[in-house]
């Protein structure tokens, strides 16, 4: 072969090589990008909880329907799922994600505080779930409740359902766990105060939880008498 | 970063996009080239003989042969030679009805194989060149004109044509159309880089100093057709490509038979590289040895590869999401787009890119085939389908060589 031959070869390795670089940096521009919307969304989360923190603290002068019950649930939703896939795709062990994940279970621990602070103040019962799962292979049935878990929270948006990596390795997880006595049986979730192992169906946590019908009822009958007033105030129109 | 297990498919993705962009540079480089060979006129009529091998072909021998009579060249400058390979049907019936033709010569002779067919046949001709046409295919009028016109470049030894299906109607048939007008582009492409790797028994001509120094056919595994062309490539024989010379072939109608064909085309392959393999990365023997033998080899396997990954891939998403049913039932929640969720790692924009730039192979084996570029059918069954039936018979090939199977002809 001669040196033209070479020059081709050599000319076509470096397209070949730019297109693979171009592809790599798209693709780490993309993640990072999406680390940073994770983080705009926990920083959110944080700015929320401050507020209702102000709130609770103002409560004594304030009455408790100006607690905003709404403020936190729709963000917790999202980011548990973008959580999820960023994890799937940057890996367990990126600590970008390890980070995003400590952050995300402070923020549940001082959203699950103050939840139940508010429901003693305001004489109400509030839903809440905590959920311990694993994702290092060794808990066959963690995928199934979670999406038992996340279906439950669609169906019910009043229902707060904390996740926490059971492995993670974190101050505030390990102290859960020593709270809350938590064996190494996974999955593992915490209503009221009981523990309950293993995979629980949804018709089973809507059993442990009459709190869930009373709530959807509550927001159903609300959602109804949004909707009359309305329909009404147009035909006076 | 990679993952470990995605670092064997990014090797893969990374040598099919260069061999695409060396194809792709390679092209236009010889646009013009190509377009001067193929308004080139002929100027002389050299003495051809056609060698027809026949074995149980009683369907298709007479129109193969009508065909080649048919041909547009001087009758006196024609013969064609007829050689029933010990048929067990009415082949030998069939081709009497030419006997008293004065350009055809019967032969019979005990079942053999092909090799063995031809090899009669060179035997019995003296003729300068000589062309091999199976007993399954027909010429176009002017594809013999077409191919002595190469063999005016007295370097040449012998020459490809360009093979088309032969009426496609089934699904079946036009995805292996689209692949035939891939293997007109790749050809004229190997052509160009002194790199063809195979004379496909479908209307090859060589010269005779061919046979006279290097030996007739051999059995080679069931593909004759490609060990003589990598003999000749290592002897530095050269083989052109004419690609406007068409001929046309019977594709299989049923996936078992083009299974079973398809098996026999790639084990061939994969046994006469081995029989070859110091031409392997030797420099000696240009892009052949350094492009497109290795290429081909790592296509085969990358292609069982990722059949496997997508399946492997596949079969996981679909047990998750029947878990998720058996779970919760069917979601009837609305699909939104969202961007975060777009999948943009880099083997799925590289796949990507990798598809989309080896859409030019199909479309331009279409402008060579049938002169234009348009969207087709066959290129749309090609895309959708080939995916999931070439994997079966490259994996089959490849254990066919792991394992030292043999394939067989029928």
């Amino acid at each position: 072969m001669n040196f033209e031959g070479y020059r081709k070869y050599v000319f076509v390795l470096i397209i070949t090589s730019v297109i693979f670089f171009t592809a790599f940096s798209i693709s780490n521009y993309s993640n990072e990008k999406r680390i940073q919307n994770i983080q705009s969304i926990e920083d959110k989360i944080a700015l929320d909880l401050l507020s209702s923190e102000t709130q609770f603290n103002l409560l004594k002068e304030l009455s408790c329907k100006t607690i905003d019950n709404s403020v936190l649930s729709q963000e917790l939703n999202s980011i548990v799922e973008k959580l999820a896939y960023a994890e799937e795709n940057l890996g367990t062990t990126d600590p970008e994600v390890i980070r995003l994940k400590k952050y995300y279970s402070v923020l549940e621990v001082k959203d699950y505080l103050l939840m139940q602070q508010v429901d003693q103040k305001c004489k109400r019962k509030s839903a809440f779930i905590l959920y311990f799962y694993s994702n290092q292979g060794d808990c066959s049935d963690c995928k199934k409740e979670g999406y038992v878990l996340t279906d439950l929270r669609e169906q019910y948006p009043d229902l707060r359902v904390y996740s926490f990596d059971y492995n993670l390795d974190f101050s505030i997880v390990k102290t859960l766990q020593v709270v809350f006595k938590l064996k190494n049986t996974l999955p593992a979730i915490i209503i009221g105060d009981e523990t309950h192992y293993g995979f629980k169906s949804r018709e089973k946590i809507e059993k442990l939880m009459p709190v869930l019908a009373k709530l959807k009822a509550e927001r159903e009958k609300a959602q109804n008498t949004a909707t009359s007033t309305a329909t009404t105030t147009q035909k006076k129109k | 970063m990679i993952e470990v297990s995605q670092i064997i498919p990014h090797i893969f993705l990374f040598a099919a996009l260069y061999f695409q962009i060396f194809l792709l540079i390679t092209f236009f480089e010889s646009r013009e080239t190509i377009r001067k060979q193929a308004s080139h006129t002929n100027t002389c009529y050299p003495s051809v003989a056609v060698l027809v091998p026949c074995y149980n072909e009683e369907k298709t021998v007479a129109r193969t042969v009508e065909s080649l009579l048919a041909l547009d060249y001087p009758k006196d400058r024609l013969s064609v030679v007829i050689i029933d390979d010990g048929s067990t049907d009415r082949t030998f019936e069939t081709m009497r009805a030419f006997e008293q033709h004065p350009q055809v010569t019967l032969l019979q002779k005990e079942n053999g194989g092909k090799h063995t067919a031809l090899n009669l046949g060179i035997s019995r001709t003296n003729i300068e060149l000589i062309g091999c046409l199976d007993a399954d295919s027909f010429v176009a009028s002017d594809a013999l004109t077409e191919i002595v016109k190469c063999f005016e470049d007295k370097t040449v030894m012998a020459v490809t044509p360009a093979v088309k299906v032969w009426n496609p109607r089934t699904v079946l048939e036009h995805i292996q159309k689209a692949e035939y007008n891939m293997g007109i582009f790749l050809r004229k492409m190997f052509g160009v880089m002194n790199a063809i790797q195979v004379t496909p028994g479908p209307f090859s001509l060589f010269r005779r100093k061919v046979f006279n120094e290097l030996g007739g056919f051999k059995e080679a595994h069931n593909t004759e057709d490609m060990e003589i062309a990598l003999r000749m490539q290592s002897k530095h024989y050269r083989i052109e490509n004419a690609h406007t010379a068409h001929v046309y072939t019977v594709a299989p109608k049923t996936i078992p038979s083009l299974y079973k064909q398809r098996v026999r085309w790639v084990s061939g392959f994969l046994n006469n590289v081995v029989d070859y393999r110091f031409m392997l990365f030797n420099k000696e023997y240009g892009h052949l040895g350094a492009l497109t033998l290795p290429f081909a080899i790592v296509s085969v396997l990358s292609a069982v590869y990722m059949a496997g990954f997508v399946v492997v891939h596949l079969v996981k998403y679909l047990l998750e999401k029947i878990v998720k049913l058996q779970t919760v039932g069917i979601e009837w929640s609305n699909i939104q787009f969202n961007w975060f969720f777009l999948n943009t790692q880099s083997l799925m924009i590289l796949t990507f890119i990798t598809l989309v730039v080896s859409l030019f192979i199909p479309f331009n084996g279409k402008k060579l085939s049938e002169g234009n570029m348009r969207p087709s059918r066959d290129i749309l069954y090609f895309l959708l389908f080939y995916g999931f039936l070439a994997p079966l018979w490259l994996t089959k090939a490849l254990y066919n060589l792991v394992f030292s199977k043999k394939s067989s002809w029928r």
